[in-house]
């Protein structure tokens, strides 16, 4: 029915449920040896992308990923989550340590063009979308914006974000990952595709968050109030 | 196990199915040391309805287990990424 196709940008990071360690030499934080999975905002992407092909909105969905060798993983799940093919664009660790949105965002959109593509489905990132559908060749995308609901019509191609509450993204089951196999996982450089990946921004320093300072104990209401007109609460 | 063929395929795809989802629960060993001690406990079980029985519980594990994972993911985005709203209510 429908000839759109959908590219879905995932991105490996540390698992949300691993407590994050600063280096010792304040470079980064550390990554060797920890736990990497889907950013869950790109598995709502992914989902997003999948139920549009369920719906017969979308004919193809490709989830791709920049990033050192172990991206294909990720690639992996969002096959396995119903995505038809993977582009990987291989950086090496080092490069993508040092990798920006500017850089990133350059991939993108030369693959977007190069795939022919008609609806770019992200993670999170500023305002972004509680519900997408296609409409007469255009697509009709809600979103939360103070005081409401706001619905927009996009003329494609078109990018969309999503948001925490878009969808409730499927679990990659054992079988699915092992189907997810034999899908095409493409592998190209960002240098096929005419991309300068050189950054000109550099990292000074990491440093964990500031410890949160004790609280204050009060003994009567009256206390209470002297305290925060005190520091100008009130 | 002593039992017909098929379901004895559907019970070792469901054994590697929950070791598989059981990787991310909390609690370390837990799940995993659980999950071989309550297979072993009915490994002569025969009755075949008994048996497709056991079968649909381990599959209603598999689906707490996704909405366990799910809502911790998801309470963790939001306390993360959406705390100026909550204190707004």
């Amino acid at each position: 029915m429908a000839e759109l196709r959908a590219l879905v940008a995932v991105k490996r990071v540390i698992d949300y449920a691993v407590k994050i360690r600063v280096k010792p030499d304040r470079t980064g934080v550390v990554t060797d040896g920890v736990k990497h999975s889907m950013n869950p905002f790109c598995e709502i992407a992914v989902e997003e992308a999948v139920r549009l092909k369920e719906k017969k909105l979308v004919k193809e969905v490709i989830a791709v990923s920049c990033g050192p060798a172990q991206c294909q993983e990720t690639i992996r799940t969002a096959l396995a989550m119903g995505a038809d093919r993977g582009i990987h664009v291989e950086v090496p660790a080092a490069e993508a340590e040092r990798l920006g949105p500017l850089q990133v965002a350059r991939v993108l959109a030369k693959l977007a063009e190069k795939e022919k593509v008609d609806l770019l489905l992200l993670g999170k990132q500023g305002t972004f979308a509680s519900q997408v559908t296609v409409e007469g060749g255009k697509l009709k995308v809600e979103r939360e914006i103070d005081g409401g609901l706001e619905t927009l019509h996009l003329k494609l191609p078109a990018v969309v974000t999503a948001d925490l509450r878009l969808n409730e993204p499927r679990y990659a089951t054992l079988p699915n990952i092992m189907k997810a196999k034999k899908k095409k996982m493409e592998v190209i450089k960002a240098g096929d595709l005419g991309v300068d990946l050189t950054s000109k921004i550099s990292v000074v320093s990491v440093e964990d968050p500031p410890q949160r300072t004790a609280g204050v104990k009060v003994e009567t209401t009256e206390d209470l109030v002297a305290k925060l007109r005190e520091i100008g609460r009130i | 196990m002593k039992m017909a063929n098929s379901l004895r395929g559907e019970v070792l795809s469901l054994y590697k199915n929950l070791l598989y989802l059981g990787r991310d629960y909390p609690k370390g060993d837990y799940f995993k040391r659980r999950l071989k001690t309550v297979f072993l406990k009915n490994k002569d079980v025969q009755d075949p309805e008994k048996i497709k029985e056991l079968i649909r519980r381990g599959e209603f594990v598999m689906k707490e287990l996704e909405a366990l994972y799910f809502l911790r993911k998801y309470r963790a985005m939001k306390q993360r990424y959406y705390s100026d709203t909550n204190k707004t209510n």
